[in-house]
């Protein structure tokens, strides 16, 4: 019998059984918090440099210095190019001047931030690039400042647009949350590889994939049904 | 008053420059409902932005009240534009907020105390006739009621001026009828100046008393309706007058060919009423046919034209033009072009 189905014979499934009662908890927690602190820092900061790369356009409201939007698109493109895992040992110096350690959860949440702020800045582009340009001249004809059309029109017209985005943002830092887990992290992903990679616990490593794709359907349905329920062009 | 002087506007596209306005000048009175016709890509939409400097003309002014707009700060543009609003095409409602919302924005920008623009807001929502819709999203309305919140919005600010760019346009002929009804009332009302730009002949003639002619960036037209309408002298404002006309005169194909085209244009409210082809017919004996016809009202006023050919040779065409000059409020027009030998064979 292979080895790979030896790891599914009734005591293994037991052995799992216990782990997933004893480890997992505290790995969802760990998970959970992760991936929801690293989605909000990773909005803070994508959230403003998205509307910047919109209002700063050649064509946006507030055009800014044609080599300064240069700049912030050659980075925005080079943090989102380099792949997750080399990123993690990248920014250890960073994790560790912020942190104070490279090791653990909380650690986990400098290089999601990096890896994700540039991700959500161009989802946040994308979202107010759908606004219907005659809004904006709207909001100009009456006479509004810039600080208010992004504030008064942009945003609020694309909450539903900006919430799928979050939505999917949430998904994808989610499965990074894996890879740091097995980059020093913590939470599932941490179980995951510890068992079903290290230890040949492949009944582990299934439940540990089991819950995490039910936290994305949560997150997934969350998402889609508060964007549906905010969009007010949706006859009711 | 709003002037404008010598303005011209030109766009530099990967084509080479386009010149989308040229040396235009125009004055608005106060109260006016004024008109600026042309077809599409005559530069009406340029030249609507040009008023609230959404685009910066390339040479000439723009002056409200004698104020060049072109001179001014940011911030004191930003305040002319309270004083000169837009309504437009697409209605341009902000599609999350409620109508009350929507009709408060303006006042928002400038922080009025939000019991107050709420008030304002109710009190314009009973102007436009939707006093129940404080609360319902735009995307529930239809068309018209949605240019009627963007009107309420457009008045929230107590503005002088009043742009509306196509705003007719995306609506049906019954729709349009009622929010011009609606505009003409608020000019009415409140003497607001309003600048009505369209592609719609019909629009002009139910609502402005002044009307601009626009073609290739330039006017050629300017003037009362009830004069341009009755004798237009450029061929554009012509073809917008009477579309229908052109296709007979340029076929020609109801006529005989043996006649004079003679046009007349009705400038009363009453000679449409008179029997005027039967009784040229019974006292001078002389029966014209009617190749075309068409009356409407301009104002309050019946105005029409209509295309006759008169048989017979230059007697009769001499005995028909003396009749139907005697008649008030009609002008005769002799349609060089077709009908006459001579005319035909040069």
């Amino acid at each position: 019998m292979s080895q790979f189905a030896k790891a599914f014979e009734p005591d293994k499934l037991q052995e799992a059984w216990h782990v997933f009662l004893t480890e997992f908890p505290m790995g969802l927690w760990e998970t959970l918090y992760v991936t929801l602190l690293a989605t909000l820092f990773a909005i803070v900061l994508g959230l403003p440099l998205g509307i910047l790369l919109v209002t700063g356009d050649e064509k946006g409201i507030r055009p800014m210095p044609k080599p300064l939007m240069k700049v912030i698109n050659v980075v925005i493109n080079f943090l989102r190019s380099v792949p997750f895992l080399i990123l993690i040992v990248m920014v250890i110096p960073l994790t560790r001047v912020i942190v104070g350690t490279s090791i653990g959860s909380v650690a986990s949440i400098v290089p999601l931030v990096v890896a994700a702020f540039p991700f959500v800045a161009r989802l946040v582009e994308s979202s107010l690039r759908e606004l219907d340009p005659n809004i904006i001249e709207m909001a100009q004809s009456m006479g509004s400042t810039t600080m208010q059309i992004i504030f008064r029109v942009m945003l609020p017209e694309s909450v539903p647009s900006l919430i799928t985005n979050f939505t999917l943002a949430i998904t994808t830092i989610l499965g990074y949350t894996a890879m740091s887990g097995a980059m020093g992290g913590g939470g599932l992903g941490k179980i995951a590889i510890n068992y079903g990679y290290s230890r040949y616990k492949y009944a582990v490593l299934y439940l540990a994939v089991i819950v995490l794709v039910l936290l994305v359907q949560v997150f997934q349905s969350v998402g889609t049904r508060l964007a549906a329920r905010l969009d007010k062009r949706i006859k009711k | 008053m709003i002037e404008l002087r010598n303005l011209s506007k030109s766009f530099v596209t990967s084509e080479g420059p386009v010149d989308a306005l040229r040396h235009v000048s125009l004055t608005v009175n106060d109260g006016d409902i004024y008109g600026i016709i042309g077809m599409s890509g005559a530069g009406k939409s340029t030249l609507v932005r040009c008023i609230n400097m959404l685009e910066r003309p390339t040479e000439g002014s723009v002056l409200l009240d004698g104020r060049d707009l072109g001179a001014l700060s940011k911030k004191q543009m930003q305040e002319v534009r309270r004083q000169v609003t837009m309504i437009f095409q697409s209605f341009n409602l902000l599609m999350q907020s409620t109508c009350l919302q929507n009709i408060m924005f303006p006042l928002k920008l400038i922080h009025t105390p939000k019991a107050e623009a709420e008030a304002r807001a109710r009190q314009l929502l009973e102007t436009v006739g939707l006093p129940d819709k404080a609360n319902v999203y735009p995307a529930q309305l239809s068309g018209g009621q949605q240019q009627r919140i963007a009107i309420a919005r457009a008045l929230a600010t107590n503005p002088r001026v009043l742009l509306c760019d196509e705003a007719t346009s995306a609506l049906d002929p019954k729709t349009t009828q009622s929010i011009l009804e609606l505009i003409r009332q608020i000019n009415r009302d409140t003497g607001i100046t309003v600048i009505v730009i369209t592609h719609q002949m019909s629009v002009v003639q139910e609502i402005c008393n002044r009307v601009a002619i626009l073609e290739h960036g330039a006017v050629v037209e300017e003037g009362d309706v009830s004069q341009v309408f009755s004798r237009p002298k450029a061929a554009a404002t012509r073809a917008l007058v009477f579309p229908e006309m052109n296709g007979q005169a340029d076929g020609g194909q109801d006529g005989s060919g043996y006649g004079q085209l003679v046009r007349l244009v009705f400038e009363g409210s009453i000679t449409t009423n008179k029997p005027l082809i039967a009784s040229m017919a019974m006292d001078c004996g002389i029966a014209a046919n009617i190749l075309g016809a068409s009356t409407r009202t301009v104002g309050k006023r019946e105005y029409g034209y209509m295309l006759i050919e008169i048989p017979g040779g230059p007697d009769e065409l001499g005995r028909a033009l003396k009749y139907i000059s005697a008649v008030p409020d009609v002008a005769v027009q002799v349609e060089a072009k077709y009908g006459s030998k001579e005319a035909k064979e040069a």
